[in-house]
């Protein structure tokens, strides 16, 4: 029980982070339903996320939002780095936009071939 | 086969180099320069109490705008793929929004879903208002205000699938908010410092709604640009649903 507690929680971040990307890129390798690969690819996304937010964690840190319960003069102390949370909101926005296009081109896929699997789309394959 | 083994080769060679990484992880004791001088600057400079606002639209506002960008490409990129054909030039029709003269494949919403559609979608847009309005005082901001938004009108096409949505209106409200978005960026070289700068208005006083100057107002832009980009993805994946091959 102990031994649990003792394990800082960005390292619990940091690895659930790095078994996610590890899950994606099995996803996005060994699946051929492509939109079991796009999941995949979601999956790996939010791993990476979840690295980066943890490597902007300081000890015993908070949200860096100045209130009541953090005061101005004391914020540099009690606060986590503001600038790997402002990375992460850009790179959820740029990962949906990026999802949506590779959805609707699956669609476009779907109606030209009617299958999902990606072994029957084999003109661009070297 | 042999492809497997490849895929396990090279899954185990990242799993070694990801678990180097974790092992040799030291939890930081205090913050970077770059955050340092953020956290202790930011308050007062821009007079925003959310630093992760001050650095987003501010002080990376930069990097916001190629953000904002590349979400245009990205819907636009789906608006080309699901293009309509020519086929059915009747749904642009906005005489009668309610009854597209389509035929209806799925059974109807129950109900209880439009009751509470009706009910919760002015709720729903107006806490994603909420959101992006407050965006620099407490968690939140444009982009979650945006994606609030969309959700609703999600919500709205799972209950009443036939709704018509108006792609004019959609395509008006977001560019009028990325041209004001970039004016208020090119004001910013005029009135102050620099491209994007927030002190072209009065800061304001500290931790209320209407200060730290332009940010609520780039934010807003921002809000409904995404929320509507958004509806209009949504849209897009609908119409191609409903569509008769």
């Amino acid at each position: 029980m102990n031994m649990i507690t003792d394990i800082p929680i960005s390292l619990i971040v940091l690895g659930s982070g790095l078994c996610l990307i590890l899950i994606g890129l099995w996803g996005m390798l060994s699946q051929r339903n492509m939109i079991r690969m796009i999941i995949g690819f979601s999956l790996m996304d939010t791993g990476i996320h979840m690295v980066m937010v943890s490597i902007g964690y300081v000890t015993g840190g908070t949200a860096p939002i100045i209130n009541d319960a953090v005061p101005l003069a004391d914020a540099v102390n009690r606060v986590v780095d503001p600038v790997p949370s402002a990375l992460v909101l850009t790179a959820i926005v740029i990962g949906l936009g990026v999802t949506a296009v590779m959805l609707a081109f699956v669609v476009r896929i779907y109606k030209a071939r009617n299958t999902l699997m990606i072994d029957e789309c084999t003109e661009s394959k070297w | 086969m042999i492809k497997r083994l490849f895929i396990f080769i090279m899954l185990a060679l990242m799993a070694q180099i990801f678990f180097n990484l974790a092992s040799n992880y030291n939890e930081n004791t205090s913050l970077s320069k770059l955050g340092h001088y953020y956290v202790e600057k930011g308050p007062q400079e821009l007079g925003a109490p959310n630093l992760v606002t001050a650095v987003v639209v501010t002080y990376r506002g930069l990097d916001t705008l190629g953000e904002v960008t590349v979400l245009f490409i990205s819907a636009a990129g789906v608006g080309l793929l699901l293009r309509r054909g020519r086929r059915k030039p009747d749904a642009e029709n906005p005489g009668n929004s309610e009854q597209t003269p389509t035929v209806i494949k799925q059974k109807p919403a129950s109900e209880i879903v439009e009751t509470a559609t009706e009910l919760l979608l002015p709720m729903i847009i107006l806490f994603g208002v909420y959101v992006f309005l407050n965006g620099h005082l407490s968690p939140g901001g444009g982009f979650q205000g945006g994606a609030i938004i969309a959700s609703g009108t999600m919500f709205l096409l799972l209950a009443l699938p036939e709704s018509h949505i108006s792609r004019l209106m959609i395509a008006v409200t977001e560019s009028l908010s990325g041209f004001s978005y970039l004016v208020i960026g090119a004001l910013g070289l005029v009135l102050a410092d620099g491209f994007l700068d927030n002190r072209i208005m009065g800061l304001g006083t500290y931790g209320s709604l209407f200060s730290a100057g332009a940010i609520p107002l780039i934010y807003t832009f921002i809000g409904f640009k995404v929320g509507f980009e958004l509806t209009s993805v949504l849209d897009l994946f609908r119409k191609e649903d409903s569509d008769p091959v």
